[in-house]
């Protein structure tokens, strides 16, 4: 285990030495035989259930085994935005539970990941869509979640540049997050990772399960491109590979793999200060730190394991972009790309025990797993050491649709495409 | 990505809304509740092969000739293998069980 800390200290020290005595922020692993808890997917959810077995729960004997490298799945690829703004009791608890360990993650992992509460601020355009808005604010207050109905006029002094008198689609308002906002994505997978490495995790890249060992039905181990690893219990981590993964298990999940592309703009200085979402359409935009404006909005709709997405959807985006605030129409792009969500048939999580003894899923994130990572991770740690689920995740059951039991936040059935 | 409709030819993807899983097939008789045949009725509404690779999927082709379409389609690289008419699939796979 090492002891080296981030702090004021090491950095004068470094900047002394001109920075010539940084170490790598986590061993190169090679697998062990045998570990307690495999962890398949090392992206966020996977890198946090690591850290918390090894914080909370004691369980240090762990591998989170990756088959590409840390970060280059959808933690990675996400627009950064986290919030807690949701209507179901199944759904609530549990997304605060994450933001609140989203405002102690840097003092708990030891790492700055640029936690920026700015606010999410979803626009609404109708006096339908302001009762939908009264009451999921309300619901947020019930649960004791930070939640104000903003009016045209405070909208228009915070965000003066919106296209306010739009004949169609007119901002009446907002409901606002005020505890909402943006998270840098790549710092949270290196984050979990340094910290999970050194309480003895051990981070193994470059090796993808093809398979799992099994003794009398019961999973032993997973099969991978560097050889079979043992384990005590094996826990699916796998994002928008869920399906893939499991069917190697003999599973059928209520998943399908969609795409979801998101956008970046050249930097530009400072002018949004929230995230912002329209109502009339699908598109969110932030403003990073470094001034490029992030921006995306739905799903492509069908089925896809390729990372990118096509022209219909980006017309789409910037169409919703235009109408919401026309000042961006000059702004050139800079990158886009796609990444693999994992659509559950409800829009919502799984994180359960499977029908197979030893082997535990965590998966269905759709297109909102980022804001969910810490959560995630220490619900998921909570079911591995334990074998029941934590408190704010009892929802989560994979025969919720089999009993009728979904939790359909969107109102949409089962139609993945439309969650 | 492009779609060729068996009746309208080469069209751009925003002339199409997707279905889903072509494969599926309804249980048959009506829901008994609660018993047997709510499993099957589980699998057909909630789950997924969900493959990676060649995927049978239906498309309507809703701003042209609106036909429903099986599309055979690799998920992995968006390469479309095969592209019929619904009706004509549907009406195969009776002659199939009749025969
Ligand atoms: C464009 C885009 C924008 C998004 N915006 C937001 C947002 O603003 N807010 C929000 O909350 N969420 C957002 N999301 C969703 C969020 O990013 C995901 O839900 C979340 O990151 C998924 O969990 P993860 O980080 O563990 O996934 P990933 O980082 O994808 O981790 C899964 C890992 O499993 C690995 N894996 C798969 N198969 C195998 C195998 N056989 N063996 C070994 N390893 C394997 C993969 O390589 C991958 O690294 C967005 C997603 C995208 C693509
Ligand atoms: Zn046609």
């Amino acid at each position: 285990m090492r002891t080296d800390r981030y702090s004021i200290v090491s950095l004068l020290r470094e900047t002394v030495r001109g920075h010539t005595g940084w170490k790598p922020a986590w061993r190169d692993a090679a697998p062990a035989a045998r570990y307690d808890v495999i962890i398949v997917g090392g992206g966020g959810h996977g890198l946090a259930t690591a850290f918390y077995l090894a914080s909370r729960y004691g369980i240090r004997n762990v591998a989170v085994v990756e088959k590409g490298w840390i970060g280059g799945g959808n933690v990675g690829r996400n627009t950064t935005i986290v919030r807690s703004n949701y209507l179901l009791p199944g759904n609530v608890p549990f997304y605060e539970q994450s933001m609140k360990l989203w405002e102690g993650l840097e003092q708990d992992i030891n790492y700055n990941a640029m936690v920026s509460q700015r606010g999410v601020l979803n626009l609404f355009h109708s006096d339908a869509q302001r009762n939908a808005y009264v009451r999921r604010g309300n619901a947020m207050r019930l649960h004791g979640v930070d939640a104000e109905l903003l009016d045209a006029g405070t909208v228009r002094r915070k965000l003066p540049f919106l296209n306010f008198d739009d004949a169609r689609f007119p901002i009446l308002g907002g409901l606002l997050q005020p505890r909402g906002g943006t998270v840098r994505h790549d710092a949270v997978a290196w984050g979990y990772a340094r910290a999970a490495d050194r309480l003895g995790v051990d981070i193994i890249q470059n090796c993808e399960v093809t398979g799992f060992l099994t003794e009398g039905g019961r999973v032993t181990g997973v099969e991978t491109t560097r050889g079979p690893i043992g384990a005590g219990k094996v826990g699916l981590a796998c994002a928008g590979n869920s399906s893939r993964v499991a069917s190697m298990a003999g599973l059928r999940l209520p998943i399908e793999s969609h795409v979801l592309q998101a956008f970046v703009s050249e930097g530009l200085k400072p002018f949004i200060d929230c995230v912002v979402t329209f109502g009339a359409g699908h598109f969110y935009i932030s403003q990073s730190d470094k001034g490029g404006l992030v921006f995306g909005g739905d799903i492509d709709g069908y089925n896809s394991y390729a990372q990118r997405g096509n022209m219909p959807v980006i017309e789409d985006v910037c169409e919703g972009g235009m109408a919401l605030m026309p000042r961006i129409g000059r702004v050139r792009l800079l990158r886009h790309w796609g990444g693999l969500m994992d659509m559950s048939m409800d829009g919502s999580p799984i994180i359960d025990r499977t029908p197979r003894d030893g082997l535990y899923l965590n998966a269905g994130w759709c297109y909102g797993g980022f804001k969910a990572t810490p959560a995630s991770g220490l619900c998921f740690a909570h079911l591995l050491a334990r074998d029941e689920p934590h408190a704010v995740a009892t929802a989560y059951r994979l025969d919720r649709f089999a009993r009728g039991a979904v939790i359909d936040e969107k109102g949409m059935g089962a139609q993945p495409n439309l969650h | 990505m492009r779609i060729t409709c068996p009746c309208c030819g080469e069209r751009g993807l925003d002339e199409f809304s997707y279905r889903g899983d072509a494969t599926l097939s309804r249980p048959a008789g009506d829901p008994p509740l609660p018993g047997a045949g709510a499993e099957a009725w589980a699998e057909y509404v909630y789950l997924r092969d969900n493959p990676s690779g060649p995927h049978r999927e239906l498309w309507y082709h809703g701003a042209g000739c609106r036909s429903w379409l099986v599309v055979t389609r690799n998920t992995r690289t968006h390469e479309i293998l095969d592209t019929e008419r619904a009706v004509n699939v549907v009406r195969a796979t009776r002659k199939d069980a009749e025969a």
